[in-house]
């Protein structure tokens, strides 16, 4: 695994933040849009005013729950909320209410897979998964003076879950692919849209090296890696990390465990494409956690649990495992449509269905619906032909009834006219071509090109082309396969 | 005009009701006798007369047109300086609260508001209601109506001494160990505290969140019935309001308790008991017994634990309850330019000298904004209670101290769950002596502290709790009687404490003109 020669593991373990898709607050009525103008999204709750009281939004809890059984966590009978107290300027209370010894969600896992199999199907531990609020925005420069910072509170108080794995990850593509699975997983429960430009989800990752060396296997000092905006940005940083660790150990020879060895906090440089160490003294104290004394606990029971998770529909691993093989789809074609999300499958499975063809639906839909989505930046609820209409057009296609390339055109008619097939051929001027015309023309064409049917005849097959070529131009309705048929053997019985 | 002062509420609000008195009248009534006595007393910090007046000219008019009105309309009230009313400087008698004006309405104040209660001012308190003896205020001392060299009890002091010294017939406190019934009892006075989540918290400056209940200060328990019916009730702003509906306390409160049942602690009768304290104490168990209750012994085994409980549970919450106080959002914050380059000096200093380790280990000027604005912001008491609180919940001390302190409290609600099973009320003293002198205590805390021994169980138990005046002492000074009744007996505990005060004549006004001439 490395040019030096000694083996290692990556043990990394990720943290995830995603932001709720509630319409209020977590303790407060105050709205959660983004990019709202600073400080317009507030009240007296979620800047911690003295004598406010914090109101449990019950949705968030509903939702951390779905999201916590999709995870296939257990789930606490009874949850609480904690304080955790720290001091900082965009922490208008001093402390954070979060879930500290009875998170939602406890020892679950995620399966992750790689259609491109650069590793096996896996599952990855969840540790923990609770809710907590979030802080404020602080646009803060130390150094140019307090007057020169500002801060945001339109996102203090937003509700957060934080899902935390365990250090199953092994490789910074499965780091990856993790993220993106529980993106997905995240955007099928409604849990969140996980958008990392709008901070809805963030990534913080616990990361060292499992080295083998001649005397036994060793572990590096375990480095918490922060500040990674993209799933790009965490596949790079972590690469770049694991190499770090394991040319300081080489250097240093320091491991865990080791007297004054602790875990420590690096920011991850996107332009530099480098981690950096924090300081020291901005690393974490104690955070003395203690019962919430202005909220209620919560408390789940089985019906309320047994409900909730009825009420989860098919996720995205049970669906690609059904498109596979209820449908008989390569498994890149069930990642790439169960990515699109589920208002997308289901326009699929109803073309599927209808067509008859699975594989030509999924085709079409990757191909020429994903793209007219994606241009015009519409989903696929907007798209204006139904999967009805488009089951018949594939149909048509199926039977010999319209080329491929005729049918392109024919649905590309359709969206921009919002008409029927029907309308589409016409408007097109397509009409079936019967076999005697066919036939006719085709004669016409080696009576015509004797240079070319000579061609041919010396086994020059490709020469027939320019017979196809010609065909269309005379009559644009022509099937190319069946003109090239039809001239081959004309040629064929006129030599004999 | 001194008589006019001198009736009840209840009575007051006939007279308005039947128009023998108008609002504006008696508002210019406790104005008076506030201009005459506050400058001596003090326990005001701040009084809205030019606002109470109006108010009172229009509920004065609405009354004679004969629009409907509050429950309360034209009753004077004061307010205690914590809790927040939209615009009015809520000071919680700190200076890092000096110049704050909520932004909103606290629920009780609304409630009092909408009651068409007139809100006269805002009284005196220990900082952040941390004190018994209303010395810890940023601002001024309170005094005794009954001795002006000795303290009036706290933290409401300000709120029971308004009341004593007729000033207004009503007030609102809080009580986190005993503040509304500790004062009341000085002061001698009537104080309810409610059962924790009788009456909502919103809008109250939270103390400590899982012990605060806001509570009225009254002259008869007829009269803290009527406004504890405006400040009770279920509030959605407040998880921790129970959703229960409000009996007509004012109603019921004249009721006589059928076959009463009232119990005695001895763990009561303790060495530090004052004499004359529990003679009262006594006395009043007699007249009970002459009303036809059985009285009854019951032990409260695990009571003697609960000032150490009390002291780490109450400081815990407030280290966390005040970590907002950091300079940065609202509040005081500490002179920015004196503070930098007071920073920038000691940098200098420490690169002439070359002391590297040192000059890491200097503020950042966010560090330095954070402990300067809350050095200069709080007074001693409070920092301490910050100091301790911060212990208590620190990493390695938390299962020893606090997880420790929860377990008691669990343990002394057992024994009241278990004492009520026998009685109905449960009878004691309130303090374990009359009001002592300014400056007696305030360089000892733990004598403060162990002041408290009598009410901060009722917090603990989350239970209701009353104080009624039961007797004087030599001195003159006014002794409380404490009784408590289980959550939500609030009805029991006004109807048990108004037996007690028909059959007897404490209610006196204090000699304060004889007090004056006293004064060299
Ligand atoms: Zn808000």
């Amino acid at each position: 695994m490395s040019d030096t020669g000694l083996a290692y593991e990556i043990w990394i373990g990720l943290e995830v933040h995603v932001q709720l898709l509630t319409e209020s607050k977590l303790f407060c009525g105050c709205s959660t849009r983004f990019g709202a103008p600073p400080n317009t999204q507030t009240c007296p709750v979620c800047i911690g005013m003295p004598g406010v009281l914090p109101v449990m939004n019950r949705r968030a809890v509903e939702l951390a729950l779905r999201a916590a059984l999709a995870l296939n966590c257990q789930i606490a009978r009874l949850t609480k909320w904690d304080r955790k107290q720290y001091y900082y300027p965009d922490l208008p209370k001093g402390y954070q209410i979060s879930q500290y010894d009875l998170p939602i969600g406890l020892d679950g896992h995620l399966e992750i897979e790689d259609p491109k199999g650069r590793f096996p199907r896996k599952q990855i531990r969840i540790q923990r998964v609770h809710l907590e609020e979030d802080a404020g925005k602080s646009m803060h420069d130390e150094k140019a003076g307090l007057a020169d910072s500002r801060i945001d509170l339109n996102r203090a108080g937003t509700p957060l879950l934080e899902i935390v794995s365990r250090p199953d990850i092994r490789s910074p593509e499965e780091a990856k692919a993790y993220l993106e699975e529980l993106k997905l997983l995240m955007w099928y429960l409604g849990v969140s849209d996980c958008n990392m430009q709008e901070g809805s989800l963030r990534v913080d990752a616990n990361v060292n090296i499992q080295i083998s060396t001649p005397d036994g296997p060793v572990a590096t000092p375990i480095v918490e890696v922060k500040n990674m905006n993209s799933f790009r940005a965490v596949e790079r940083a972590m690469a770049y990390e694991v190499q770090r660790q394991y040319e300081e150990y080489l250097r240093t020879g320091r491991k865990k465990g080791d007297p004054g060895v602790h875990k420590t906090t690096w920011l991850w440089d996107d332009g530099a494409e480098i981690t950096r160490p924090m300081r020291s003294k901005e690393e974490s104290s104690d955070y003395r956690y203690f019962p919430d004394p202005d909220l209620a606990p919560v408390v789940f029971t089985e019906e309320e649990i047994e409900s909730a998770r009825q009420a989860l529909g098919e996720l995205p691993a049970s669906l690609r495992r059904r498109l596979q093989t209820d449908w008989g789809l390569p498994a890149y074609d069930a990642e790439v449509l169960v990515g699109q999300g589920q208002p997308f499958v289901d326009y699929f499975l109803q073309t599927a269905q209808s067509c008859g063809d699975p594989k030509l639906a999924s085709n079409w839909m990757q191909q020429d619906v994903l793209r007219l989505l994606n241009e015009r930046g519409i989903t696929i609820q907007q798209y204006p032909v139904s999967a009805e209409e488009l089951a018949r057009l594939l149909s048509k296609v199926r039977q010999g009834g319209l080329t491929t390339s005729r049918a392109r055109e024919v649905l590309a008619r359709m969206v921009a006219d919002g008409c029927s097939m029907e309308a589409a051929i016409q408007a097109l001027g397509i009409t079936e071509v019967d076999e005697s015309e066919l036939l006719a023309l085709c004669e016409q064409l080696v009576r015509e090109n004797p240079k070319t049917v000579a061609e041919v005849r010396q086994g020059k097959l490709k020469a027939i082309g320019a017979l196809v070529g010609q065909a269309k131009k005379k009559n644009p309705n022509v099937d190319p396969a069946r003109v090239q048929q039809s001239c081959l053997k004309l040629i064929q019985e006129s030599g004999q | 005009m001194t008589d006019l002062l001198e009736h009840t509420a209840a009575e007051l609000l006939e007279l308005l009701n039947s128009g023998q008195v108008r609002a504006v009248e008696l508002v210019q009534a406790c104005l008076d006798q506030i201009a005459r006595w506050d400058g001596l007393v003090g326990a005001f910090l701040q009084v809205g007369a030019e606002a109470a007046l109006a108010q009172a000219a229009q509920i004065d008019r609405r009354r004679q047109v004969g629009e409907p009105v509050g429950p309360l309309a034209g009753l004077p009230v004061a307010i205690k300086d914590n809790l927040c009313t939209l615009n009015v400087p809520t000071t919680c008698a700190s200076r890092m609260l000096a110049d704050f004006r909520p932004p909103y309405d606290a629920t009780v104040v609304q409630r009092l508001k909408q009651a068409d209660a007139i809100l006269l001012g805002r009284t005196n308190m220990d900082e952040f209601a941390m004190g018994g003896s209303t010395e810890t205020s940023a601002f001024q001392k309170t005094r005794n109506p009954w001795d002006f060299e000795r303290i009036p009890g706290g933290s409401s002091g300000g709120s029971a001494a308004c009341v004593a010294a007729r000033m207004t017939p009503l007030s609102v406190g809080t009580d986190t160990g005993g503040s509304i019934r500790q004062p009341a009892a000085l002061c001698g006075v009537v104080g309810l505290k409610p059962t924790y989540g009788r009456v909502s918290r919103y809008g109250l400056v939270a103390f400590a969140s899982s012990l605060d209940q806001i509570g009225p200060l009254a002259r008869t328990v007829e009269d803290a019935a009527l406004l504890l019916e405006v400040l009770a009730g279920h509030d959605p702003k407040d998880s921790t309001s129970v959703p229960r509906p409000v009996p007509p306390y004012s109603k019921t409160v004249g009721e006589k308790l059928q076959g009463l049942r009232i119990g005695v602690v001895p763990e009561h009768y303790t060495e530090g008991l004052d004499e004359e304290v529990a003679q009262a104490v006594q006395e009043a168990v007699r007249v009970y017994r002459s009303l036809g209750a059985t009285i009854r012994e019951v032990h409260l085994p695990h009571s003697k634990y609960a000032v150490a409980a009390y002291y780490i549970i109450a400081p815990s919450e407030a280290s966390s309850n005040l970590a907002r106080y950091d300079g940065v959002h609202f509040g005081y914050r500490t002179p920015e330019q004196a503070m930098r380059a007071q920073l920038e000096a000691e940098e200098a200093l420490l690169r002439r000298t070359g002391n590297q380790t040192a000059l890491e280990e200097l503020d950042t000027p966010l560090v330095r904004m954070f402990r300067q604005t809350r050095s200069e912001g709080f007074g001693a008491e409070v920092k301490r209670r910050i100091m301790l609180g911060t212990y208590a919940l620190s990493a390695g001390y938390y299962e020893a101290y606090y997880l420790k302190a929860l377990k008691v409290r669990r343990l002394i609600r057992q024994d009241f769950d278990q004492a009520f099973q026998e009685v109905d009320v449960i009878l004691g003293p309130v303090t374990p002596s009359p009001a002592f002198r300014l400056g007696e205590k305030i360089d000892d805390p733990l004598a403060m502290y162990l002041f408290d021994l009598y009410t901060v169980v009722t917090n603990l138990a989350g239970i209701c709790g009353v104080s009624i005046p039961c007797g004087f002492s030599r001195l003159g000074l006014p002794i409380g009687l404490h009784l408590q009744a289980p959550a939500f007996e609030e009805d029991r505990l006004l109807r048990a404490a108004a037996m007690f005060q028909q059959a007897t004549d404490w209610r006196r006004r204090p000699p304060l003109e004889k007090l004056v001439a006293r004064r060299p």
